[in-house]
């Protein structure tokens, strides 16, 4: 039954009414989200737990349901984008976003104006790095974009928006271009906004630590300057060689060491960001302490360009301490995994500074496809891995702590078998280890990402039901921050399939639902989980957050048909 | 047959190393030490040998001030079965190295001698070269293949020289000095951790193994290399003769 998700992707996304001009796709999709009643119900009727709860939204429901299931037959073979109806090239999402007709369109006046302030080398048409540019990572999402702006300056971002607010245009701001759910490249021809070339490292306070630097500054290039100077980023991720500031704060970026320094909401100082009018908002304060009014810092962090773009950031960075130790150990089952993290935050406290885990699919995965990576640990078979690492300032003790630790828990069989890295070396093959598994699931073929927040006891029995459910159809892969209660499930087969995505959605955001996770822990919402937000937030705060979003970007320019649902921001 | 294996404790090849800003060396404080890699192949190599029966006994030796320890517990972890470690608060240059394990096989008489070609601090490889001097022992140095043979007493080593590859055939005992190649060391597993708390390091002082220690080297002065300067792209051939003749002073 795959149009049965199409169907309902259809009665949120449209504008228009399929059938009945006076029907109200707002109050209908109040039935339709809201996670743990009649949708459900309505839609799988193979659900286990199957229990109608409310008869008669069923039945109108369910009859709205056969009239359009009837009436997308006839649009089928019709799309394309020459409808101005975008189809996902890998059929997942089997949904249909509608470019919004309130956009314009771009002409050679706007290229003109551009090349005026940007000058001709910043405005980029050309062919193969548009096509860069509008491609995302995984290669899932691509958009159609003409022009590329290449800013290099907080000025020059503010022009840019001001005119393209005048002249309702839409824009998509783009750093790295590492998001895992298509939030960075544009969906139909929205002006991108690259901040590649606003790079500078603007200051840095060697007593306080405070960085204060632009936008587009990579975070691998961030991590090698402070570590000249014997500090580190608070933040680290395996997209750290691409992967740019700008973009790590506006998705509120986790990633491996959320245990140790918090998330970006607590190590953001200050920044600078332009809103769709292109009024510049400076709020780029360098204090630690500062309850002068609303903090409006965090409207931004994790809005993922909806609600301003980014221009500048001062983040508070911790000294580089240094003794890093890192395990790698095995445990047999995944309760040893949960009571060994409950012990790890006792005993080793404050020089715990990760601790991520992955199946043992998601280490063959890394073993079969990557080069130069060898399992640390004699090989048989285990059925999940673990690594540790603490950072402190004492080496010996910190080696002492982190060995009687582990030795205990060897004893107690919690662990079954690890090892400890001698060197920076042997450290880093262990990373390589963990950070390179989307690497190896690209590798494998078409992979289906989901990130999610469950509590702790629950996480791998997703991931078990997962497994109950494709049998053999596909593999299941799972790791993530066990540390933070994050979980990365990954599905991977040969090629994209929907019979495969129809086993996987709305299963696996009904089931995160359930215990109250979230449906994206880090990955932010972008275009993939757009209206999936209702899983794991309230209709009415939803429609808080597009009322925000209506004051700050009264054109909805910003990097529109994503994050929040479009029927949503649209009812505002 | 015994087995000596010689390691030194370095900064860890990993981290990006800075001079002092009085130049008399390299920040060591709060820098983040390992076993020498080079040292590693070796001990992985003497572990390989015993564990294929060749060898009895693996004895680690390190030599300088007490947190060598540290890294002979390493050893130990990684299946060494004792460790030795001569206490030293100065310097260590090569020769004095070198007399010192002199000492330390006339009392523990190994059939092997395992060094790492160089240390990553100093890049001397000296060690292996003068301790096989000094002993009168046959030499393999830069190994990349070590095959040995019991009955016969021989240990047959590829080595890596400028031309190609070198095979000698040593009569045991002798000094092999370990190049990259060799082996891919093994990772310090938890029950080997484990194990490694009871083995056995014994101390040695300088007096004890009877060395005098002359100061035959000075370190006068360690600077970083000169910086790189950016590229000049000239517009005439003119210009380049002139810079050539007036900057570089090559003409």
């Amino acid at each position: 039954m795959g149009n049965r998700r199409a169907t309902y992707r259809l009665l949120t996304h449209s504008s228009k009414p399929l059938f009945n001009r006076r029907w109200n796709p707002f109050s209908q999709s109040q039935i339709l989200l809201r996670p743990a009643s009649g949708f459900r119900n309505c839609f799988d009727e193979n659900y286990r737990g199957f229990q109608p709860s409310v008869e008669s939204q069923k039945k109108s429901f369910l009859s709205c349901l056969r009239l359009l299931r009837d009436h997308r037959g006839t649009i089928g073979s019709g799309i394309g984008i020459g409808n101005g109806i975008q189809h996902r090239c890998y059929g997942s999402m089997a949904g249909l976003v509608k470019r919004n007709p309130a956009f314009s369109e771009l002409n050679a006046e706007d290229i003109r104006y551009f090349e005026g302030i940007l000058g001709e080398k910043n405005v980029i048409q050309d062919d193969e790095r548009l096509m860069t540019a509008n491609t995302d990572w995984m290669r899932k999402y691509k958009g159609s974009s003409k022009l590329m702006l290449l800013p290099k300056s907080t000025e020059e971002v503010s022009q840019i928006l001001k005119y393209c607010n005048s002249r309702c245009l839409a824009v998509v701001p783009q750093g790295g271009n590492t998001g895992l759910v298509g939030g960075s490249v544009p969906v139909f021809d929205e002006v991108i906004i690259n901040l590649s070339s606003m790079n500078n490292i603007i200051s840095f306070d060697k007593v306080s630590g405070i960085l204060v630097c632009e936008a587009g500054c990579i975070l691998e290039n961030l991590i090698a300057f402070l570590d000249n100077e014997g500090f580190i980023m608070p933040l680290d991720l395996g997209a750290k060689g691409s992967c740019q500031i700008g973009g790590n704060i506006s998705t509120n970026a986790g990633g491996l060491r959320l245990l140790r320094y918090g998330s970006l909401h607590g190590t953001v100082l200050g920044l600078e960001a332009v809103l769709a009018n292109g009024n510049v908002l400076d709020i780029l304060g360098t204090l630690r302490k500062d309850n002068t009014g609303y903090d409006l810092k965090h409207l931004f962090i994790g809005s993922e360009g909806s609600l301003g773009i980014v221009t500048k950031v001062s983040i508070l960075t911790p000294p580089k301490l240094s003794s890093v130790n890192v395990a790698f150990l095995a445990c047999k089952d995944y309760d040893s995994c949960q009571r060994l993290l409950q012990d790890a935050k006792r005993k080793l406290g404050e020089i715990l500074s990760a601790f991520e885990f992955l199946d043992s699919q998601a280490m063959d995965l890394v073993l079969h496809h990557l080069e130069g990576v060898r399992n640390p640990l004699p090989p048989s078979r285990h059925n999940f891995y673990l690594l540790i690492e603490t950072t402190g300032s004492d080496e010996s003790n910190d080696k002492q702590k982190l060995e009687a630790f582990l030795l205990r828990s060897l004893e107690n069989g919690l662990i079954s078998d690890g090892v400890l890295a001698q060197d920076i070396n042997q450290a880093s093959s262990f990373w390589r280890i963990r950070e390179g598994i989307p690497e190896a699931l690209l590798k494998a073929g078409a992979v289906y990402k989901y990130d999610l927040s469950i509590p702790v006891e629950k996480m791998y029995n997703l991931v078990e039901e997962m497994q109950d459910r494709l049998g053999n159809v596909a593999k299941t892969v799972a790791y993530g921050h066990l540390g933070d209660g994050n979980l990365h499930l990954n599905v991977s087969s040969p090629q994209y399939d929907d019979k495969i995505l129809a086993q996987i959605e709305p299963f696996v955001y009904e089931w995160t639902s359930k215990y109250r996770g979230s449906i994206s822990a880090e990955h932010g919402l972008g275009l993939m989980k757009a209206n999936e937000i209702l899983y794991s937030k309230s209709v009415e705060t939803v429609q808080l957050m597009a009322s925000i979003k209506k004051l700050l970007d009264p054109r909805e320019i910003l990097n529109p048909y994503k994050v929040l649902p479009q029927s949503l921001i649209s009812a505002c | 047959m015994k087995i000596m294996v010689a390691i030194k404790r370095v900064v860890d090849y990993a981290v990006k190393i800075r001079v002092k800003p009085d130049k008399t060396g390299v920040e060591t404080q709060n820098v983040k030490m390992s076993m020498n890699p080079f040292c590693e192949i070796a001990l992985e190599e003497a572990l390989r040998i015993k564990e294929s029966g060749l060898a009895s006994e693996v004895v680690a030796v390190s030599m300088g001030p007490s947190q060598c320890v540290d890294t002979l517990r390493t050893g130990l972890a990684l299946g060494a079965d004792r460790g030795i470690h001569v206490e030293a608060s100065v310097t260590l240059f090569p020769l004095s190295v070198a007399k010192l394990l002199k000492a330390l096989v006339e009392v523990e008489k190994p059939g092997l001698l395992i060094l790492g070609k160089q240390a990553i601090d100093d890049d001397c490889n000296q060690t292996g070269q003068m301790v096989a001097g000094l002993l009168n022992w046959p030499q393999g140095t830069f190994a990349s293949k070590v095959v040995l043979d019991k009955e016969k007493q021989v240990a047959t080593v590829d080595r890596e020289v400028d031309g190609g590859l070198e095979t000698l055939c040593l009569d045991l005992p002798a000094v092999i000095t370990t190049d990259l190649r060799l082996n891919q060391p093994r990772y310090a597993t938890l029950p080997n951790i484990m194990k490694a708390k009871s083995k056995p390091i014994k101390k040695f002082t300088l007096q004890e193994l009877n060395v005098q220690m002359k100061s035959d080297l000075e370190v006068l002065q360690v600077t970083e290399p000169p910086k790189r300067k950016a590229g000049v792209i000239l517009s005439s051939v003119d210009e380049l003769i002139d810079k050539l003749t007036n900057e570089a002073h090559v003409i």
